[in-house]
């Protein structure tokens, strides 16, 4: 069933066999479970759990604010990755080593920091409650949180592609008369698609599951601004193990069901 | 077209609209600064309000000293188990062709598109008191939801695919030409992973398992189920932030945070020296 690529590399079996125990014990034991749970309710259980209006509430939250929040990244984490491939300027270095800050930092800490800029006595808050907007506490804040934890993975999908795009294929759009959006419309779109594609995806999936940094900005109100995953420990708080699991069973399965749709489109763009 | 407007559109193609230029460099300086720098002013300013003082009185408090050791232990046993997974799973993928393969790296990246939530969820269906293990692990008095072995399991869930993540690409980068020739000279299985494996991935390793402790150190959701938020046991330090912040202490929070702040800025400038090396290192193979 197996075959080496070279027959003098030892190591096989244990490699894998390791590699498959330990995600068996670790991962995919503990994930089964979860469906097993699910079992306990019957499928018109299951449908009452979840068609509850304040599951559909915090799903829409969830999915719509992790969408914009992708979105935004997707604008500006092109801006950044276009900037720090194509420029130099001063303090190129320090903007490229701090746009894995939010990775290296802490969701809770990124919480209360972000909380308190955004907060209406806080720095961006106050001036935002001059013109009468009001950010934290509503899907504005949330969708704001998402964008900074999420904010390197657009930037650093579509970095390297940009940086191995040959500058002379522009140049020679541009000798053949191209303007530059014609450049930008017929060179680097399709070039830089399939990676920006990626970039959004892994901040969607990210947003939709992230807990940390949206719980202290969000004011957590059911009905308004409840995500998904703190509903999940709402019911745990409650005891109510199935009602957390049937939650937790709906957003695996509608984010399976997105990044799918997304690798899909994928591949019908890389293969036109 | 003549040749003098060829050169000028080749010109003014590489150096590209200088007010457009300057437009998207004040751009990307804006959104670092409000995205990024503005918050990361806040924890400091926040922590230090009142004075260096009450900082250390918050940051050597026993119950964040406790906290501290508590992330400490985690980081400590899933780390290496972590590192030694990703070594494991990137040999058997990138040395050898199976079937199979495509599903096996599917399922090492899953933890990263679960929840953290249901993370610490489904080792709570497992081990909580009404788990599946529930009664067996109550008669024997061991406990793991709600004390430090829950915590530990929780942060191995989510840290699971970050060493093996940068090591496949690079190991499949670099194929097998070189282990096969220490073979042949007679080294044996360790001594040619030793001597001629671990030196070719070793900066690959040091990045991805620089990115696995601050993920492990900063976990917040998934070791929030599963902790049962007991002072001075089951604390982490990013729960203890959450514990004084909804105390309304946002001095002591913002200390404590600044302290996670501190650790998350050496974590930047550990990746970003083992990337410098690793980038090098390609370099250089390129050149051969």
């Amino acid at each position: 069933m197996s075959r080496r690529i070279s027959p003098v590399i030892p190591g096989f079996g244990l490699t894998l066999g390791y590699t498959l125990v330990y995600l068996s014990l670790l991962v995919l034991i503990p994930l089964g479970a979860l469906f097993l749970k699910t079992t306990d309710l019957t499928w018109a259980q299951f449908i009452q759990v979840i068609s509850a209006p304040r599951v559909l509430a915090a799903l829409k939250l969830s999915f719509s604010t992790a969408f914009f929040a992708a979105l935004i990244n997707g604008v500006i984490g092109t801006l950044l990755a276009w900037v720090l491939v194509r420029y130099t300027f001063p303090g190129r270095k320090i903007i490229d080593a701090m746009i894995d800050l939010p990775f290296a930092l802490p969701t809770a800490v990124a919480g209360i920091a972000l909380t308190a800029l955004y907060a209406p006595k806080g720095l961006i808050g106050s001036l935002a409650a001059d013109i009468g907007l009001k950010i934290a506490y509503t899907p504005l804040g949330i969708t704001l949180a998402l964008t900074f934890v999420t904010l390197p993975f657009v930037v650093r999908t579509v970095q390297p592609v940009l940086a191995d795009i040959p500058r002379e294929v522009e140049e020679a759009a541009a000798c053949l008369g191209a303007k530059p959006l014609q450049v930008a419309r017929h060179v680097l779109l399709p070039a830089l698609l399939p990676a920006w594609l990626t970039g959004f995806a892994l901040a969607f999936a990210r947003g939709v599951g992230e807990y940390g940094s949206v719980i202290f900005i969000a004011g957590n109100m059911p009905m308004k601004t409840e995500i998904l995953p703190l509903l999940i420990m709402v019911k745990l708080d409650q005891y109510d193990y199935t009602g957390a699991t049937a939650i937790g069973v709906l957003m695996l399965v509608v984010s399976f069901i997105l990044l799918l749709a997304i690798n899909l489109l994928q591949r019908r763009i890389e293969t036109p | 077209m003549t040749s003098a407007t060829l050169t000028a559109n080749a010109n003014s193609a590489r150096r590209g609209n200088p007010l457009a230029r300057r437009l998207l460099i004040a751009g990307a300086w804006l959104v670092f600064a409000l995205f990024l720098l503005l918050p990361l002013l806040v924890v400091l300013s926040e922590a230090f309000k009142q004075g260096v003082g009450t900082f250390f009185t918050a940051i050597l408090e026993p119950d964040a000293i406790s906290a501290l050791k508590l992330t400490l232990t985690a980081v400590a046993i899933a780390v290496p188990l972590n590192l030694v997974f990703g070594v494991s799973a990137a040999w058997c993928v990138s040395k050898y062709e199976f079937t199979g393969k495509s599903l096996l790296v599917t399922l090492i990246d899953l933890p990263f598109s679960v929840s953290p939530v249901i993370a610490g969820l489904i080792y709570v269906l497992l081990f909580g008191a009404q788990g599946y293990f529930g009664q067996w692990l109550s008669d024997h008095d061991i406990q793991i939801v709600f004390a430090i072995p829950g915590i530990v399991l929780a942060t191995i869930f989510v840290t699971v695919p970050f060493v093996a993540r940068e090591l496949i690409p690079l190991m499949q980068e670099q194929g097998t030409q070189e282990e096969e020739a220490a073979r042949l000279l007679g080294a044996n299985g360790w001594q040619m992973f030793w001597h001629v494996t671990l030196p070719n991935i070793k900066w690959g390793l040091i990045y991805g398992v620089v990115l696995c402790t601050a993920r492990a150190m900063g976990e917040f959701g998934a070791v929030s189920v599963v902790s049962g938020h007991i002072r001075g046991l089951t604390n982490t330090l990013p729960l203890h932030v959450e514990i004084l912040y909804n105390e309304y202490n946002h001095v002591a929070a913002f200390s404590v945070a600044s302290l996670l702040l501190a650790l998350a800025l050496i974590i930047l400038l550990l990746k970003q020296w083992s990337e410098a090396r690793l980038s090098r290192l390609k370099s250089n193979a390129d050149e051969e």
